[in-house]
């Protein structure tokens, strides 16, 4: 379901901290047939509350609708489409690569120049650190491929409205 | 918010007696809730998990509870009740397969905005997730056919979700809500704590409209000259029919009533001109296709209703009045939002109204009505089924509560009864349920004891929830129970004869029961009818009779429902048959 209207949304959803609330969240994106490209969740600057940053695409009716339909959930308190605003989006990866010690120089200096770090050092691979928003991830794996990435892991993308 | 809240304890006497803070079990902590909010009857099964709760309704005088043969059978009750009468309907049912039997009379309710509260048992805490002898995750499987629900874990919590589920169930957009309670916290004690107050901060229905809007909906009412109101199940949720008959006499608007809408405005007055759809009468689709403002007023633009979308109601302007924000625009492009409470809303809007230009529109649509209304070939030999629903019309004067299953007959009644008053149609609109009719009667019946009460089901629907007879004579419900038997699916059949080429595929209900042996063999007077000079005696007959009554009418197999609109089409492709 995409369309030419299509683009990505980074949606923010402030809920309560119950049982059962991420299911609701994404059960309601499942069957109203949204898209979710990433998801994540965490505690809020409240207690009892969570916050989860969604990225999805759709055209400004879906996004409407999935906004909509959020605020239907009883346990939803705010939605807030950050892409309407300046924002600051930020995802982390961890980039696990074979690394004998002979090509490690050369990965450093690569890594540096992301400014992402070596969090990991083994006899063969080291783990790569990455924090940037979502393209600057990409890139940093794309660089890192031809090493032979072993193992990858992405938080997804956390956001919030600048200023 | 609208006057329909949760209705409160009358009795001043047992309320005081209710709430003493006593150390108590969670399930006299239910029973004394269910009672503050004002619960007259719990439809339910008992079963393992529930145990506790059934032995506090043990010699407690104050509870009435009422065992129905089937748990489908008992929320399709509550729900005939909450329909009926406006309040909150309850049901109890054990856990695992007690709870999954209620699935579909959720989904139902849900479809429907009805609202309910249902109660069902949970294997203990510390089995759940174990597999344990009749568990289900009954919170996971409802939840995306609830308006919300709780899986209670600490007894001391009890009062408090009790009382939030009935506030969430009844205002803003209505819904059912599930409240899970495992066996363990059925059996453990604590104060029983009554807070009026709630505080759901994610929770805030809209009421008052955006006043902007209702200008702008006023200004473009007095500029339009082809205007046409679509109420549906909204206004009677809200309980706005006065106020929809008062802006009506204002704005000089004609309305057309959807399924779920009828009797919301008296069907027969003047301004209205039938229901619109897929088996709609001719006028009132002419009248969506030809208008130049068309004013939602709680409908949601179901398929059923719009039929293809790219070509429904192609010339005009839409606003939406309706409680819950998500479904403007949802369908149907919109231009003039207004959320709010319907009641509200129109009676903001009633203020400062002036008339549409409408008098040669409303010219237009009376020759329409009189060219092409709705008919059916008579017979002299045969009961045709169009004909058994006028006589039910007309003997009870469109005053009595109608109670329908999903199908052919479910569209005579909706196009043949003449429903004079809200509240009065119960049936299963967006979930199309069958064996809904029958026990919905009885919840109806239950909460309207002064009301005559109709289950108007075909042959099928009605042996989907057949042992609710039981029910009705154990505890003399004078349910009126019509079986219209033509001996197949009656729907399916006509599209198959329509749609199929007449490739009939398993819709021949042979091997059905004698209708009447079968109420008699539960205790119900049976009747039967295969002329239309019986069916005048028999059905008089059925009136004259004091208790519940079942009465078949033997009705030809080959009747189709007209007009129809086959799937794909607009709402000017209509198909109507010989008479029309």
């Amino acid at each position: 379901m995409s369309g030419l209207n299509d683009r990505r949304h980074t949606i923010s959803i402030l809920v309560n901290n119950q049982p059962g609330v991420l299911q609701r969240v994404a059960g309601l994106f499942g069957r109203r047939g949204f898209n979710i490209e990433s998801i994540t969740v965490g505690e809020s600057e409240e207690k009892g509350l969570s916050r989860m940053v969604i990225v999805t695409t759709g055209d400004a009716r879906t996004v409407e609708q999935i906004s909509k339909q959020l605020y239907k959930l009883i346990d939803v308190i705010k939605v807030v489409n950050l892409s309407e605003h300046r924002m600051v989006a930020r995802e982390l990866a961890l980039i696990k690569i074979t690394a004998e010690p002979e090509r490690r120089p050369e990965i450093f200096g690569l890594v540096d120049t992301f400014r992402a770090s070596v969090v990991d050092v083994s006899p063969n691979t080291i783990i790569v650190q990455v924090v940037g928003d979502s393209q600057k991830i990409d890139a940093m794996q794309e660089l890192l491929k031809p090493y032979g990435i072993r193992e990858l892991t992405r938080t997804g993308v956390t956001a919030m409205i600048r200023g | 918010m609208s006057a329909q809240g949760s209705a409160i304890l009358a009795n001043e006497d047992l309320r005081k007696k209710l709430l003493q803070p006593d150390e108590i079990t969670g399930s006299e902590m239910l029973l004394r809730s269910l009672l503050l909010e004002g619960v007259e009857c719990v439809f339910g099964y008992p079963g393992g998990a529930v145990l506790y709760i059934y032995d506090a309704m043990h010699g407690n005088p104050d509870f009435r509870h009422l065992l129905t043969r089937h748990e489908q059978g008992a929320i399709h009750a509550a729900d005939g009740y909450a329909r009926s009468t406006g309040k909150v309907g309850v049901c109890i049912a054990t856990s695992g397969p007690g709870a999954t039997n209620l699935v579909t009379g959720i989904a139902t309710a849900y479809m429907d905005s009805v609202p309910l509260v249902i109660i069902t048992g949970n294997v203990p805490t510390s089995a759940i997730g174990t597999d344990a002898f009749q568990e289900a995750d009954i919170t996971g499987i409802t939840m995306p056919i609830t308006k919300h629900s709780y899986l209670v874990r600490d007894v001391r919590e009890l009062p408090r979700i009790v009382h939030e589920a009935f506030h969430i169930a009844n205002t803003g957009r209505k819904g059912p809500v599930l409240i899970d309670i495992p066996k363990d916290v059925s059996a453990q004690t604590a104060p029983f704590i009554w807070k009026e107050e709630i505080n759901l901060r994610g929770y805030n229905p809209t009421v008052m409209p955006n006043k902007l809007q209702v200008e702008r909906l006023l200004k473009a009412i007095e500029q339009s000259e082809r205007p046409v109101i679509l109420a549906g199940a909204g206004v009677i949720h809200a309980g706005a029919s006065e106020e929809l008959m008062e802006f009506v006499r204002k704005t000089k608007i004609p309305v057309v009533t959807t399924l779920l809408g009828l009797g919301g405005f008296p069907s027969g007055h003047e301004m209205w001109i039938g229901m619109p759809g897929m088996h709609g009468c001719y006028a009132a689709n002419k009248a969506l296709q030809g208008c130049d403002l068309l004013i939602s007023i709680g409908a949601r633009f179901d398929d059923r209703v719009t039929m293809k979308v790219q070509g429904f109601a192609p010339h005009a302007k839409i606003a939406h009045i309706d409680v819950d924000p998500a479904e403007i625009g949802k369908t149907v492009p919109t231009e003039i939002p207004c959320v709010g409470d319907i009641k509200v809303v129109l009676q903001l809007a009633a203020q400062k109204a002036k008339p549409a230009k409408s008098a040669q529109w409303l010219e237009t649509i009376r020759d329409w009505k009189q060219s092409h209304p709705l008919a059916y070939r008579p017979s002299d030999t045969e009961i045709k089924p169009q004909f058994v629903v006028e006589m039910i019309s007309e003997t009870t004067k469109g005053e009595a509560i109608i109670t329908t299953d999903v199908g052919q007959h479910q569209m005579w009644v909706a196009q043949y009864y003449k429903f004079t008053r809200p509240r009065s149609l119960i049936t299963s609109g967006g979930l199309g349920t069958m064996g809904f009719g029958f026990p919905s009667a009885i919840g109806a019946k239950i909460g309207n004891p002064d009301r005559l009460v109709v289950s108007i089901n075909g042959d099928g629907g009605m042996q989907m929830c057949a042992q609710e007879l039981a029910i009705c004579a154990i505890h003399n419900i004078p349910v009126k129970i019509v079986v219209l038997n033509n001996t197949v699916l009656g729907m399916v059949r006509q599209w198959q004869e329509i749609i199929y080429d007449e490739r009939y595929s398993h819709i021949d209900l042979a091997g059905s029961p004698d209708f009447v042996k079968l109420a008699e063999a539960y205790g119900v007077k049976g009747l039967r009818a295969k002329t239309p000079d019986e069916a005048w005696k028999v059905w008089q007959e059925a009136l004259d009779t004091p208790g519940p009554v079942l009465v078949e009418f033997v009705i030809p197999k080959f009747e189709n429902v007209y007009p129809m609109v086959t799937q794909g089409n607009t709402l000017d492709d209509m198909i109507l048959g010989d008479e029309a």
